[in-house]
């Protein structure tokens, strides 16, 4: 059954050690106090929910944490974004893509479980762009 | 036309997989293992090349044309509404009107008879209905100032003991599930009919789950109206059904107007056609009904309806007990088989439903993860979604077997116990 597998079919390699050791051992859970950047979304057709906390020097990050619930996809991206984001600026992560994150995540992806994936960098867009809009923390999306 | 096999008198599920080209499909090197049946059907090849047939031979638009091919073309799509209406006990074909699917037909019943209701009337429905059995009421509420009102599930996912008390005379409208999506669970659609008669309310039966899978009889259910989808029974995608009432017909407002609903049109004014055309405008999904005519005649001749029903019985009994040997798991709905229909949720505990199916597709095996267009009933269950694996004719106990070890792979990658 196993031996013809297809490297590239995105279900084997889908849910490799990585994945699953973020999902599991998820890096830079927790809360910031005074955060600058606060912001929460949450996926209503899966459940999925990733909040984010970033601290900045001037434009650059210098703490992040994150707390969430759902699908080991999504958690695990969340995980594995915020371990990139030390020392990055609000530029450099506004220009990271669909694609970025799928590299980070080092596995063939259908449209769905895209979505999953995608949550966190949104999460994390969406709150950049309120704090630039409003020169604050951002808020929870309702 | 189309060759009929002889008729198999018990499902004999190997034997009915040959009929489906796509159950030969090998995935990721795994013969496919289709467990997704409420949310579509596969296709034997009698309804494929049915349609196949029709575009070859006699494709054409219907009621207008005076040559052959549109006669031709005409006598199917009206013969498929006779046939539709035997499939259910109805009186003939002016009781049925065939729409895109399941929710069109429920959105047919919102919009025709909005104008029956005014602020206070009430409207019933069940937690456990589908999005398309909410939302269009919703909308009919805030356009009337009528009121929603959900009869209440209990624990097992059966509705709790004096749901009747919730329809009264201030009820309009009572529209349930026959077969849950997510639960299972068979609802006694004819005791709550009794009470919406006894209250003056219609009463309208969701039977998207249920049709395809057990015998139908709108006039032993005494329910006004039944909707179903094509699609969900070996018939194609683009066609459902609506039953109703006659008498009931015959005093609602059309849908949907342009052509063929109508007998004669002036600039500022029009006649409506007879039923079910009245309810049926512009060019229809002929092909469509002409696979939808194939389907029923597939599940009548080939399988028979009683046949499938016991079918469906033996394979939830089975995957109930299964499942039930696996640790860390929900299993949602009633416990017992009699209950309910061939389609079981669950979780697996830290793990969720998406990951589960992904992981299962990679073995071949389909089945749903998410919230199954029944939102309201998954926050109720405490939960954003489930896992759901649901038969049909050509499933197998094997299958199940397959299903069951997958989900054990599944646990052991993820370290649950």
């Amino acid at each position: 059954m196993t031996e013809n597998i297809d490297p590239n079919y995105a279900g084997e390699g889908i849910y490799r050690e990585n994945i699953l050791d973020h999902y599991q051992n998820p890096r830079n859970l927790g809360r910031i106090e005074n955060p600058h950047i606060n912001h929460k979304e949450f996926n209503p057709l899966c459940g999925d929910e990733i909040e984010i906390f970033l601290k900045l020097n001037s434009t650059k990050v210098v703490e992040v944490k994150f707390q969430g619930r759902g699908c080991a996809i999504s958690q695990s991206a969340a995980s594995m974004l915020t371990e990139s984001l030390y020392g990055k600026t609000l530029e450099e992560i506004k220009n990271l893509t669909r694609d970025d994150i799928v590299e980070m995540l080092s596995i063939p992806i259908g449209p769905v479980r895209v979505k999953c994936a995608m949550l966190s960098l949104d999460t994390l867009k969406n709150g950049i762009l309120i704090y630039e809009k409003y020169g604050g923390i951002g808020t929870d999306k309702e | 036309m189309v060759c009929m096999k002889p008729p198999i008198l018990e499902v004999d599920a190997e034997v009915i997989k040959e009929d489906f080209p796509i159950l030969s499909r090998q995935i990721n090197g795994n013969p496919l293992v289709y467990l997704d049946n409420s949310a579509t059907t596969q296709k034997p090849k009698q309804v494929i090349e049915a349609i196949d047939y029709y575009y070859r031979q006699c494709n054409a638009n219907v009621h207008r044309g005076i040559y052959k091919i549109s006669e031709e073309a005409t006598l199917q799509y009206e013969a498929a509404h006779d046939k539709a209406a035997e499939f259910v006990n109805a009186s003939g074909r002016e009781e049925i009107i065939f729409t895109k699917n399941t929710t069109e037909s429920i959105n047919l019943l919102a919009y025709s008879l909005m104008q029956r209701l005014q602020r206070g009337d009430q409207i019933v429905l069940t937690q456990m209905e589908h999005h398309s059995n909410i939302v269009p009421w919703q909308y009919v509420a805030r356009q009337t100032g009528a009121e929603l009102k959900f009869l209440e599930i209990d624990k097992t996912g059966r509705l709790k003991s004096e749901w009747d008390k919730k329809i009264t005379r201030k009820t309009k409208i009572v529209s349930v599930t026959h077969m849950s999506n997510v639960l299972g669970t068979i609802n006694s659609v004819e005791e709550i009919g009794k009470v919406a008669k006894e209250n003056d309310a219609l009463f309208i039966v969701d039977g998207a789950q249920s049709v395809p899978h057990i015998p139908t009889d709108v006039k032993k259910i005494g329910c006004d109206f039944l909707a179903w989808s094509g699609h969900k029974m070996l018939g194609p995608t683009g066609i459902g059904v609506l039953f109703g009432r006659q008498d009931l017909l015959e005093d609602m407002p059309p849908f949907l107007y342009g052509g063929d609903m109508i007998k004669e049109v002036k600039f500022e004014s029009a006649r409506w056609n007879d039923l079910p055309w009245k309810f049926e405008a512009g060019t229809p999904n002929v092909a469509e009904a002409v696979g939808l005519s194939a389907a029923i005649d597939y599940l009548q001749r080939r399988v028979g309806m009683e046949g499938i029903m016991r079918h469906e019985r033996e394979l939830i009994r089975y995957v109930l007990d299964r499942l039930s040997e696996i640790k860390n798991i929900d299993i949602y709905g009633p416990k017992e088989p009699s209950q309910r229909g061939g389609l079981v949720s669950f979780n697996i505990n830290h793990m969720h439903a998406h990951d589960l199916a992904t992981l299962l597709d990679r073995d071949g095996i389909a089945i749903r993860g998410g919230h199954h267009c029944a939102m309201p009933l998954m926050g109720l269950l405490g939960i954003a979604g489930s896992a759901r694996a649901s038969f049909y004719i050509y499933n197998t106990k094997e299958e199940i077997d397959k299903l069951c070890e997958g989900i054990e792979k599944a646990k052991k990658l993820f370290k649950i116990d």
